[in-house]
């Protein structure tokens, strides 16, 4: 007891500034997940509007549908960097185990007739399924070719929704989940709250596996794979099995967020099957940080808000007063999207996450020459 | 018959098409490792340069004769302009984070057809033909197009002048060096460095013809057809071997027909599927691509 209290007795009166504003801050913001779940959990019954970030107030069914996406897109996101950042695993076909998800579900409700819950199992269990066969496949090629099939994949898949074969799949307009075989609690505007709920519900389970499955010894071994494969080889462990528990781990969870995402916009359209997609899921983990636990979740949720909020910014009178120089370009959310995220690239390696690390960096080297300068003379 | 000819020429047209945007892909990524995401915008901004330039807008040129060449010539040194800057703004100070790099382009990918749109419009703007290129002729009993006579001879010129430039000229043999073994050559003295960003306007002027002639075969432009055309661009450039020219001309030329053949003996839009497809099977048989170049 006495030799745990000493160190710090020492370290307060070496810096007493420094470690009383340190210990309490420290242990304060160790909880800050648990505070921030529980003001996420009361958001529904919330009245306080926040200008500019929402349009009207929190729990307006409006914002919470939006927010509920935000808390999708961001459990999206953690997922995919399970291959990104963890794995080292750039895969351009995440948007087909999402899709898989959400259309296996609707269309099985509506051709079948199932009820909601069998249905989303077996749009669970096909998202499953077709991460294993797939990642099987393609895992057998490395580097920029495992990038390629899988985009092939994807695209595959793509064209399949588009083509509607036999009228399932409703083609370029989609289809819209059927209302009556849904729980009565999860549809319409009044529910809006449930669904939110369940977005939130989805993104705790999806940290809570991340979190889990990178700190377990399999989770050791990816992280391994993504340093120097051939190390892990040398240590004589094969990779390809790793990497396909990470595949199917990431395609699960995405088919997961299908299900969660059909819920939400009460449909299945071909717009979650497009490469694009992807894409915009890979732009989210760089944009918040590839590789960390609250990272891809932030970014998630920016680039979902940015995306809706930028189009309403687009369409305002604020923007539509302004010369063409500047109006133009503003009018497109992707183009503003896009450039962001190059942005981000240069001037924040490592995304948004290491933002506050990169101040304090910048801020310690400026303040120890002067420590050294002083005694020099 | 003159179905199957009628296939073969359109097939080959659309091959010349992919292999004009891939031949650029192909050389940008056997020497410098970026898988360019941006490329079918510069193929996008070709093609809005030259319909900006054939409609009238740019004094001497317009959609007939040698006012359509210019227009043409002009939409190409648009995007290679746009590939030079490209490469100088935006993958230079990147160099030493090839992953990043990748990323950027994907930026730029986004950013381009939706700044296109913005000006523009999102929808497709008819494309003005030239009237010496809008008829058909005659082959063996059928009716060809004369545009796809253009692209795949728009499509072998290219081809022959980057084999010559790479075989013939210095700068080309840094070129084919550094595809083949970056590390050794930059241990031997040359700066490789510079040799990317020629290989940028290179593959921005191949792609932005592409885009500038391809408004020929599409009859219009719209932003979103480079990106589109793009992954079909990766399918060819991974099927012939990442680096290879010879092999991306192969590929896309087999690309083009198998597309075409299946979309019109099946039901449309197999020949798509037919194609990714084949581009997996192919993987997993010679992972390395066609010629057996490094992936």
């Amino acid at each position: 007891m006495t030799t745990a209290t000493e160190p710090r007795g020492n370290a307060r009166t070496a810096d007493p500034h420094l470690a009383g504003r340190a210990g309490p801050l420290r242990r304060a913001t160790r909880w800050w997940p648990a505070a921030l779940l529980a003001v996420l959990l009361v958001a529904p019954y919330s009245a306080l509007p926040l200008p500019g970030l929402l349009d009207g107030p929190i729990g307006s069914p409006g914002n919470l549908q939006l927010l509920a996406l935000c808390l999708v897109f961001g459990a999206l996101a953690t997922g995919y960097d399970l291959l990104l950042g963890r794995t080292g695993l750039l895969s351009f076909g995440h948007a087909l185990y999402f899709a898989a998800g959400t259309y296996v579900t609707n269309t099985v409700m509506l051709e079948a007739g199932l009820p909601f819950a069998a249905s989303a199992v077996l749009g669970l269990l096909a998202g499953v399924a077709l991460a294993a066969l797939l990642g099987a496949v393609s895992l057998r090629v490395s580097g920029i070719g495992f990038s390629m099939v899988t985009l092939a994949f994807a695209q595959a898949g793509s064209i399949l929704v588009q083509r509607d074969p036999g009228g399932v799949t409703g083609g370029e307009e989609g289809r819209a989940a059927p209302a009556d075989r849904l729980p009565a609690s999860l549809v319409g505007i009044d529910h809006t709250a449930n669904l939110y709920w369940i977005a939130l519900a989805y993104l705790v389970l999806v940290l809570a596996v991340v979190h889990w499955a990178v700190r377990s010894p399999t989770g050791r071994v990816w992280e391994g794979i993504k340093e120097n494969e051939r190390r892990v080889e040398m240590l004589g462990l094969r990779p390809y099995g790793f990497k396909l528990i990470a595949f199917v781990l990431a395609g699960t969870l995405a088919a997961l967020g299908g299900i969660v995402y059909l819920l939400l916009t009460g449909g299945a359209t071909p717009q979650t099957t497009t490469s694009d997609f992807t894409l915009s899921l890979l732009v989210m983990v760089v944009l918040g940080g590839s590789g960390t636990r609250w990272g891809p979740m932030l970014g998630g949720v920016l680039y979902t808000w940015a995306d809706h909020r930028l189009g309403d910014l687009a369409g305002s009178g604020a923007v539509a007063g302004l010369p063409a120089v500047l109006r133009v370009p503003l009018s497109q959310p992707l183009f503003l999207l896009g450039a962001l995220f190059v942005a981000v690239i240069y001037l924040l390696p490592g995304g948004v996450v290491r933002l506050p690390r990169r101040l304090r960096a910048a801020r310690t080297p400026r303040a120890t020459p002067d420590r050294e300068e002083a005694p020099a003379p | 018959m003159s179905t199957v000819v009628l296939l073969v020429l359109t097939g080959l047209g659309l091959g010349a098409l992919y292999f004009l945007v891939a031949s650029g892909l192909s050389l940008i990524f056997g020497l410098m490792d970026v898988l360019n995401f941006a490329h079918g915008a510069l193929m996008s901004i070709g093609a809005y340069g030259t319909w900006w330039a054939a409609s009238g807008r740019l004094p001497g040129a317009g959609p007939g004769g040698l006012g359509f060449v210019l227009a043409v010539a002009f939409g190409t040194a648009v995007g290679t302009a746009a590939a030079v800057v490209l490469e100088l703004a935006v993958i230079r100070p990147l160099y030493t984070r090839p992953r990043e790099q990748i990323l950027a382009t994907v930026g730029v990918g986004l950013a381009v057809p939706a700044l296109l749109s913005a000006i523009w419009g999102a929808d497709a703007r008819p494309f003005p033909a030239p009237d010496a290129l809008s008829g058909t002729f005659g082959l063996l009993g059928a009716q060809v197009p004369l545009n796809r006579l253009v692209l795949i001879a728009a499509a072998v010129i290219v081809l022959i002048a980057l084999k010559v430039f790479l075989g013939r000229t210095r700068h080309g043999l840094v070129v084919r060096a550094g595809v083949e073994d970056r590390a050794m050559v930059t241990a031997l003295g040359t700066d490789v460095r510079k040799a990317f960003t020629l290989v940028f306007a290179i593959g921005g002027a191949a792609a932005a013809l592409g885009g500038a002639i391809g408004g020929l075969y599409f009859g219009s432009v719209d932003p979103e057809q480079g990106t589109s055309l793009l992954i079909f661009a990766f399918v060819v450039v991974v099927m012939g071997g990442m680096g290879s020219l010879t092999g991306a001309a192969l590929a896309s030329v087999g690309v083009g027909l198998v597309q075409q053949f299946a979309n019109y003996y099946t039901t449309d839009g197999l020949g798509d599927l037919a194609v990714v497809v084949l581009l997996a099977a192919l993987l997993l048989v010679r992972p390395r691509g066609l010629t057996g170049r490094l992936a």
